[in-house]
């Protein structure tokens, strides 16, 4: 409060100086004062409710009688048992729809980075328009783009291309709505903005001195890109995916829209024992395992790709 | 042979407007369809041009009334969510204080954590609590999601801000108040209004966290998921393509003023 009470400033940052600059002091308490509201808001009402979930999750009982904690941790395993075609199903239908993400998204924000010019500014605002029209509306959009007899169902019928996909079991017979095919292009869709705008952005400052000195060193463009420009857009490719699979493995919009009970998610599970079924633990106990599983692949891949400053 | 090599070159820009094409998409469907007359109660399957939506666009029982309750939703969430989150990207960047891990964690989860599970704990809570589902829950709950990305948001803005401009404030005798309200403020303001405008764009668009703990209550992605299951009215995609517009220009038109005010200031 005074100035006697006020530490001395840093006057010569030291070399454990952190990246954030050097704050400055007036009341001790101001920042938890800042602090206070917002915090107490997200203790309220996102960590509490974990809490709520963690006891739910291991209570028995039913609805009429009440629930009891009685530490009954089976259910894990029997929601694990019993759902784990719906877990296999989200990551592999989310990792899918990821990797095809950075496939479609890659040149796109290449394309904006350093070869739009003067369209750049366009391109990123039609990048980004799409979210002011509601995600449900253009999710079912889709439903007109892949009917029964629609252009995309007969494109790929006249290419027999739907032979092979029905082989591979990703379509059925001659339809694409209601199949995995389906479902991963509607989780393509909708998450391909999160994985452009970070690519993008890291793409951004990468200096184009860099690639004068690849060609000058006689870099074909390829080599020029495997080289240079593709580890230093690591950072977006990073964050890119984590935007993009963990929210692709908790959805069951495009799983309930375009997909059918062949494709449900694990969210689908999720949501329909707790709005449906009223099966409360179960439900718990199934959004749990999500958590932690999201939890431990984003550390590994975290690990593995060497950037732990994303945050 | 020249088409070849043509084709080489420009192999990144066919490949990035063909994805372009393809974030596009839907949108164009969705404006054609809003000009369909749809035999069935679905709006799936082209049939003739028609404008009746478009002059009727409140014709569908308990559309209008639910965009109205989603505007003021998203309204008051991102009012809530940008004043804390302001206060929180202020205490993060300019004090040091205990605890700071944290709050950084506390801040980050809510964005990496699948909406599902934080809707299914969120809803645990309140039956728990006996509460009453319904608007205040939806808006405790959209300000709980949104104010990590304004943190996030307002963070960003104010790092790079140059403290020698609230120094120099303050050696002309500007009380903190002043300093805060004429110097700090207008040079956070992007940051802020960035924040805010994500806010209300998730809280508004916002289907998951809000179907689990809504209750009775509906709210237009609501109202759209219900139609999925009763029948599309074509006024749905009148909406979508009207709020597409103005936002587009909204867009441009604030890419305008930015413009002058640079070309002026330089």
């Amino acid at each position: 409060m005074t100035t006697l009470t006020e530490a001395p400033p840093p006057l010569a940052p030291g070399p454990a100086a952190t990246d954030e600059k050097p704050p400055r002091r007036r009341g001790r308490l101001t920042p938890y004062w800042l602090l206070l509201p917002g915090i107490l808001w997200l203790l309220l009402f996102f960590a509490l409710p974990l809490v709520y979930q963690a006891s739910t999750s291991v209570q028995t009982g039913s609805l009429e009688e009440g629930y009891k904690v009685t530490w009954h941790f089976a259910t894990y395993w029997d929601a694990l048992s019993a759902y784990w075609p719906q877990f296999m199903r989200s990551v592999l239908y989310a990792g899918t729809a990821t990797a095809l993400c950075l496939l479609l998204g890659y040149p796109l924000a290449y394309l904006i980075a350093f070869r739009a010019g003067r369209w750049r500014n366009l391109i990123l605002i039609l990048v980004i328009a799409p979210f002011f029209t509601s995600f449900l509306i253009r999710t079912l959009a889709w439903k007109t783009i892949l009917a029964d007899g629609g252009p995309v169902v007969g494109a790929l019928g006249s290419l027999h291309l739907l032979d092979v996909t029905s082989t591979l079991g990703i379509t059925a017979g001659d339809r694409v709505l209601a199949t995995p095919l389906a479902v991963v292009c509607g989780l393509t869709y909708n998450f391909l903005p999160f994985m452009i705008l970070p690519l993008y952005t890291s793409l951004e400052r990468i200096d184009g001195r860099l690639h004068e000195a690849a060609g000058d060193l006689y870099a074909k463009p390829f080599t020029t890109f495997r080289k240079v420009t593709f580890p230093l857009s690591m950072p977006g490719v990073v964050s890119g995916t984590l935007l993009t699979f963990i929210p692709a493995s908790g959805d069951y919009v495009n799983a309930d829209l375009l997909g059918s009970t062949d494709t449900r998610m694990v969210g689908n599970v999720i949501q329909t024992q707790f709005l449906r079924t009223l099966d409360y633990p179960t439900a718990a106990a199934l959004s749990f395992i999500l958590m932690a599983a999201i939890l431990l692949i984003v550390t590994l891949y975290i690990r593995k790709s060497g950037t732990e400053d994303l945050v | 042979m020249t088409f070849v090599r043509w084709f080489k070159r420009h192999l990144v820009v066919i490949a990035g407007l063909l994805t372009l094409g393809y974030l596009l998409l839907p949108n164009v469907v969705v404006t054609v369809f809003s000009f369909n007359d749809p035999k069935g109660r679905f709006n799936y399957e082209w049939q003739r041009f028609s404008t009746d939506a478009w002059t009727d666009p409140c014709g569908v029982a308990d559309l209008c009334g639910s965009l109205s309750l989603s505007l003021r939703i998203a309204a008051w969430a991102t009012l809530g969510a940008t004043v804390l989150g302001t206060l929180i990207a202020f205490a993060l960047v300019r004090y040091r204080f205990r605890a700071r891990g944290a709050v950084n964690s506390l801040i980050f989860l809510p964005m990496a954590m699948p909406e599902v599970v934080m809707a299914a704990s969120l809803l645990t809570l309140f039956l728990n609590m006996g509460v009453q589902l319904g608007f205040w829950t939806i808006l405790i709950a959209h300000i709980m999601f949104c104010l990590s990305f304004v943190v996030t948001a307002v963070k960003a803005r104010v790092m790079s801000m140059d403290p020698s401009l609230e120094q120099a404030a303050q050696d002309l005798y500007a009380g903190p108040l002043q300093t805060f309200l004429r110097v700090t403020l207008p040079i956070a303001a992007p940051g802020i209004a960035a924040g805010a405008l994500l806010a209300f764009a998730l809280s508004f668009d916002d289907f998951i966290i809000t179907n689990f703990n809504a209750g009775a209550t509906v709210t237009f992605p609501m109202f759209v998921w219900g139609s999925a299951q009763r029948g599309t009215p074509v006024q749905i995609n009148v909406i979508g393509t009207a709020m597409f517009i103005v936002a587009v220009l909204l867009v441009l038109a604030g890419m305008v003023v930015g413009n002058r005010r640079r070309r002026h200031t330089a």
